[in-house]
């Protein structure tokens, strides 16, 4: 067990020293960097100054000599300086953190609360009319696009309550509450409750298919605890790999929802940042999201074990 | 399973099951009975499949602007309304079918075969090799589909082919794993067994055997890969980053100014987004009677 946690950590190491590599050379393929659009937007006419600010910056210094800069320094915690507001990077990246978190923490509820009983019920009523009603919903969930389902709801409060919700910080009542933080969530948890829902059903399926099932049932069990105590136990092995994936993942769903509900969440700050070439900011909060995605599939490897003690990963 | 012997039940199994093996309209005819929701997906498929093709011929023009109808709402002549600069949304929604399904299907074909390619030689080469692309896969898949591509389409600029391009590469590793498992396990059959008794090369017993065997799998991960490629160029194109103007690109109709003006003009909003969603649901559909019809671990 030692030795297999000692692997995947050396594993984690070396597949964040690829991305980093990867991400820092795709950033300068870039054609034009901030000087040039600070250059052609901001009006600035001298070429001097431009080539001051390429110096500043460091732009114009060898590719590797960027690179072991960047990981040096982020080994000792300094990301750097943002080109665009010239303030640290972990200050712009820090106080963003929180709002997207919260948002992927709920979306995540919202999925798992939603998606779990809703595929449990559609399996255990296979075939009925309920069945199709789930199954195709689900799918509608999996094909709709994350920011025109946000559109969609911002045009509903627009419809109902003449006005759209504006993001702050501190909601004045719980209604402000639901709409600032539940309703973004929803939406970016719609896609995923559909996928878990689609699991947790061919999940359900094939663990109702079992002798221990049969005999759960030829002992008088009743219904509801033969599909919640014994088969939902076993079924939510493959579904937690998936909630553990899209945890990861829903950082996609984030951006755009973000960008939808206008939210200062890091999602929609990685945008702003890609847009403008502000490269302190894109590569460490890409850096960031790797970290976080390795994480949580190494988690769920363990959670496996704890889930189903059969599971043992070899020596 | 192999196709070897898998050729051979599914050929029984469809006999049993009342098909007729002997025309393909009779195959066509009994899948759409078995898979009704498939076939409903194909059909949807296959209309936006048409709408592409022959965007040209119905005279609807997506570039056409006129200032007079300025966010006219869907009537006569306008069936879908206009947007702000008077462009029939209808002739864009037409003519951005040929974006999504362009990349789409290119993404898709790009990235499957380079996956292909890398997953074949990764499951028969073995050693090192195998070693190398196992990792760089990892690196590729701990970042989402859409951040990838939005660093990719911004690395690239924006253009069709470069949208195309930024799609594909994050798809790779995901079929390069699937076909090197799949090699991993036909590798050990005895027809490839045979085929190096009688003295064939490896590479053709790769090519020749191997490769035609991964077919099924690889159908089944391009259809379901499909939506997703379409979601993701709606979504890089409604942030900014993908397809630029003057492509129609059902993602841009919805952020160019369906949000600004969703009062005053909602088919803005409405009509894009139920044409992303309507052929992603195709896709869908179709790839889940796919799914069911060639991987038998999923046959119910």
């Amino acid at each position: 067990m030692a030795s297999y946690l000692i692997r995947r950590l050396l594993l984690m190491l070396l597949t964040l020293f690829g991305v980093s590599i990867i991400i820092f050379l795709l950033l300068r393929l870039v054609p034009g960097n901030i000087a040039d659009i600070l250059f052609d937007q901001a009006g600035m006419v001298d070429p001097s100054e431009k080539a001051a600010i390429v110096t500043e910056l460091g732009l114009d210094r060898p590719l590797h000599e960027q690179y072991l800069q960047w990981i040096g320094d982020l080994m000792q915690g300094d990301l750097g300086t943002s080109y665009l507001s010239e303030k640290p990077a972990l200050e712009e990246i820090a106080p963003r953190i929180p709002i997207s978190a919260r948002l992927a923490g709920l979306a995540l509820l919202f999925s798992v609360v939603i998606g779990v009983p809703l595929g449990v019920l559609s399996a255990v009523r296979q075939n009925s009319m309920l069945d199709y009603v789930l199954r195709i919903v689900s799918l509608s969930g999996l094909s709709m696009p994350s920011f025109w389902l946000g559109l969609l709801v911002l045009m509903a409060a627009l419809a109902l309550f003449g006005n759209i919700p504006i993001y702050t910080s501190e909601p004045a009542s719980f209604w402000q509450t639901v709409a600032l933080y539940l309703v973004p969530a929803a939406v970016v948890g719609f896609r995923s409750s559909a996928l878990i829902m689609r699991l947790t059903r061919s999940s359900m399926l094939e663990v109702l298919r079992q002798d221990y099932i049969r005999t759960a049932r030829s002992k008088g069990a009743p219904e509801s605890s033969v599909n919640f105590v014994h088969a939902l136990r076993n079924a939510v092995v493959p579904v937690t790999t998936t909630i553990g994936v899209e945890a990861a993942f829903l950082i996609g769903g984030l951006i755009v929802t973000e960008t939808v509900f206008n939210i200062p969440g890091v999602a929609r700050f990685l945008v702003e940042a890609i847009r403008w070439r502000d490269y302190p900011i894109v590569q460490n909060l890409v850096m960031f999201i790797a970290v976080v995605v390795v994480t949580v599939n190494f988690l769920v490897d363990l959670l496996y074990m704890v889930l189903d003690p059969r599971i043992r990963y070899a020596e | 399973m192999t196709r070897a012997t898998a050729t051979v039940d599914d050929s029984a199994l469809l006999k049993r099951a009342g098909a007729n093996l002997n025309s393909r309209m009779g195959l066509l005819a009994f899948l759409a009975r078995r898979y009704p929701l498939g076939a409903a997906g194909a059909v949807i498929f296959l209309i936006f499949v048409l709408l592409a093709l022959f965007a040209d011929a119905t005279g609807l023009d997506p570039y056409a602007t006129n200032a007079r109808l300025s966010l006219a709402a869907p009537g006569f002549g306008h069936w879908l309304g206009t947007d702000l600069m008077g462009r029939d949304v209808l002739a864009r929604i037409v003519h951005g079918s040929r974006i999504s399904l362009a990349v789409g299907i290119g993404s898709t074909a790009l990235g499957c075969a380079i996956g292909v390619t890398v997953g074949l030689a990764s499951g028969y080469v073995g050693g090192w090799f195998d070693l190398a692309v196992q990792r760089v896969s990892d690196m590729l898949q701990s970042l989402p589909l859409l951040v990838m591509a939005l660093v990719m389409a911004a690395s690239f600029g924006p253009s069709l082919g470069h949208t195309i391009l930024a799609i594909s590469i994050p798809l790779i590793p995901n079929v390069a794993r699937v076909i090197r498992s799949n090699t991993l396990s036909l590798r050990e059959m005895p027809f490839v067994e045979a085929a190096k008794a009688i003295g064939m090369s490896e590479w053709r017993i790769a090519v020749v055997h191997v490769l035609p065997n991964t077919i099924a799998p690889l159908i089944v991960l391009a259809t379901a890969q499909l939506g997703s490629t379409i979601l993701t160029e709606a979504s890089l194109s409604f942030l900014g980053l993908g397809v630029p103007e003057p492509h129609p690109s059902w993602g841009r109709m919805l952020s160019e100014s369906a949000a600004e003006y969703m009062r005053q003009a909602p088919w803005l909003v409405i009509f894009p987004g139920i044409a992303i969603s309507l052929i992603v649901f195709g896709t869908n559909l179709m790839g889940d009677a796919l799914r069911d019809l060639l991987d038998p671990r999923q046959r119910s």
